[in-house]
């Protein structure tokens, strides 16, 4: 069952991934020439209520805070604790109590690694 | 309990699904886009009518009975507006940023499943786009795609407020993924199967939020987080951001956003209905009649129950103020995130020794409350002293002077306190002491 249907299970999600994309694009194509276009030089600036607005890069609006760069690594981390986490859940019945010391073990592991970023500091929003 | 119809065997929806010819799957694919469609416009319309309720006005009432055809009319509103590009805006990346975010959306829900078997046409097959072995996985999978036209979309809009908006998006989504994951590793783990199909038929002697309690609150509330919704809706805080990371846009590709942004929740909610309360079969007392659980009905049940959902969605929306962004972090990462590992090992142990020593006996549950003790007083120890913290930040120089008039000799830190410690200054202690009477802390 899983050889012949395994691939053919997924086509179901690409007609719907063309379905969505083709009615997606329609409208962003559609828009600007449905609606109507009356030129404004401020009407194209940089939104910021009301004022001439502050200087900006050409392109991609500036820096990032260094903040997020932390939480996306973190998140690695911890989505590939997750990621093992799946496929030993799946199994649990047949790993047995030696899979379950060893995914303690490895909770463990990267629990002290939590631990270590929480007590630096790393997980507090300044 | 319930009779249940077909056989409720792990991998039974797959085959079902398999020998469905193209032209039912598309009929289906195109049956769940209408439907999702609907249901958005729907939930605009509601949440407009319930938060009115809850505000002691009418909310819509003009266009179409009860305002149904009010959103409708939005809708369509925003079609014939213009549609503006800042000259600072990324042309390529501006435009694809919608499609980004609303593409994975709807493919999210195609692996939701709606009924059990129902007969289409002289045609046996199941109420399910597409039921995969990695079904709930392309749920996570789509949420996380979904971030990049988040991202983008504020990236691309040359504009601070976008900017800072599709950041703490970005980062928000991450961190409640998490949560979010993990919450469902539970249910994985009792279903033994990552189909969404098999999980459903998994419950048929008992729905999961009854058996894993902690999982389901934790995923209720990083469902929220993930949707940038009320109180959580920090990407749109107008307070702060004007409209956070779709300031820029406007007609369609703002309603793309605001469709992508209603599609998330109702799958989230059709999830949650699927891992918790057991999909389309019907509720407790209801499940008693035969034959309730076959045939069409199922739909109906797993609508209702997903509109609690997203009810409590629109409640949550009208009751509660916007949390703090700090404070939305530390939720998810100090709170959200420990309590489910602790949780997920306590499940995983009492599963694996009921394998082992077949009933749960009195001190096998004392073994795996000793265990579940010990990694949590583990956890508890290593984690940081909060009174030491607090000190930390108390220890800064106590400012002399009376309430209005500041110190006018006030010295500039020249580094931040936490570093001061460690690299110590050679002049700054004495002339803070002389000019003050500051304490340099140790």
């Amino acid at each position: 069952m899983q050889g012949s249907a395994g691939l053919t299970a997924y086509v179901p999600l690409i007609v719907m991934f063309v379905l969505a994309g083709g009615f997606a694009l329609f409208s962003v194509t559609a828009a600007p020439y449905i609606g109507p276009r009356r030129y404004n030089r401020a009407k194209l600036d940089t939104y910021e209520c009301g004022i001439e607005p502050s200087p900006q890069p050409v392109v991609g609006g500036g820096r990032v805070p260094v903040a997020y760069y932390l939480t996306a690594m973190l998140f690695i981390l911890f989505d590939i604790e997750m990621v093992f986490l799946y496929p030993f859940v799946i199994n649990i019945d047949a790993l047995g109590l030696f899979g379950l010391v060893e995914i303690v073990l490895f909770i463990g592991t990267v629990a002290f690694a939590y631990a270590y970023v929480w007590r630096r500091g790393g997980l507090d929003w300044t | 309990m319930n009779p249940l119809p077909p056989p409720g065997t792990p991998g039974y929806t797959q085959a079902l699904l398999a020998d469905d010819p193209i032209w039912l799957t598309i009929v289906k694919v195109v049956v769940v886009f209408a439907l999702l469609l609907v249901m958005t416009l729907f939930m605009i319309w509601l949440e407009r009518r319930v938060v009115g309720r809850m505000q002691q006005r009418p909310g819509p009432n003009w266009n179409g009975p009860f305002g149904l055809l009010q959103s409708l009319a939005d809708g369509l509103k925003l079609a014939f507006k213009e549609d503006i590009r800042p000259v600072l805006a990324d042309k390529a990346v501006f435009f694809i940023a919608p499609v980004i975010s609303t593409i994975p959306a709807f493919v999210a829900f195609a692996v939701i499943p709606l009924g059990p078997e129902v007969s289409i046409f002289g045609h046996h097959t199941a109420l399910q786009v597409a039921d995969l072995p990695v079904g709930i996985l392309v749920v996570l999978a789509c949420s996380s795609v979904g971030v990049y036209g988040i991202v983008l979309s504020g990236w691309a809009s040359g504009s601070p407020y976008p900017l800072l908006g599709s950041l703490r998006s970005a980062a928000q989504v991450i961190s409640y993924e998490l949560a979010l994951g993990l919450s469902i590793i539970a249910v994985v783990l009792y279903a033994g199967s990552l189909s969404t199909a098999d999980i459903v038929s998994a419950q048929q002697n008992g729905w999961y939020i009854w058996l894993l309690p902690v999982s389901f609150i934790v995923f209720a509330i990083s469902m929220v987080g993930e949707t940038n919704r009320a109180p959580f809706d920090l990407p749109e805080a107008e307070s702060e951001l004007v409209g956070g990371f779709h300031t820029e846009y406007s007609s369609l590709k703002f309603a793309l956003f605001f469709l992508a942004e209603y599609v998330n929740m109702v799958t989230l909610s059709a999830v949650a209905t699927t891992l918790f309360l057991g999909g389309w079969m019907a509720p407790w007392p209801l499940s008693l009649i035969p034959g309730v659980n076959s045939g069409w009905l199922p739909v109906v049940w797993f609508i209702s129950k997903m509109f609690v959902f997203l009810f409590v969605y629109i409640w949550l929306r009208g009751t509660l103020p916007r949390q703090r962004y700090d404070q939305f972090m530390r939720l998810g990462w100090k709170i959200l995130i420990p309590v489910s590992l602790v949780w997920i090992v306590a499940v995983a142990t009492l599963r694996v020794l009921r394998n082992q020593y077949g009933t749960i006996s009195a001190p096998v549950v004392l073994m795996v409350g000793a265990v579940v003790l010990v990694v949590a007083i583990v956890v508890a120890l290593m984690l940081p002293d909060r009174a030491a913290d607090d000190d930390d930040a108390g220890s800064e120089p106590p400012v002399v002077g009376t309430y209005p008039v500041p110190p006018l000799d006030l010295t500039v830190p020249t580094s931040p306190p936490k570093r001061r410690r460690a690299v110590s200054r050679g002049p700054a202690p004495e002339t803070a002491a002389v000019g003050s009477g500051q304490k340099e802390d140790a």
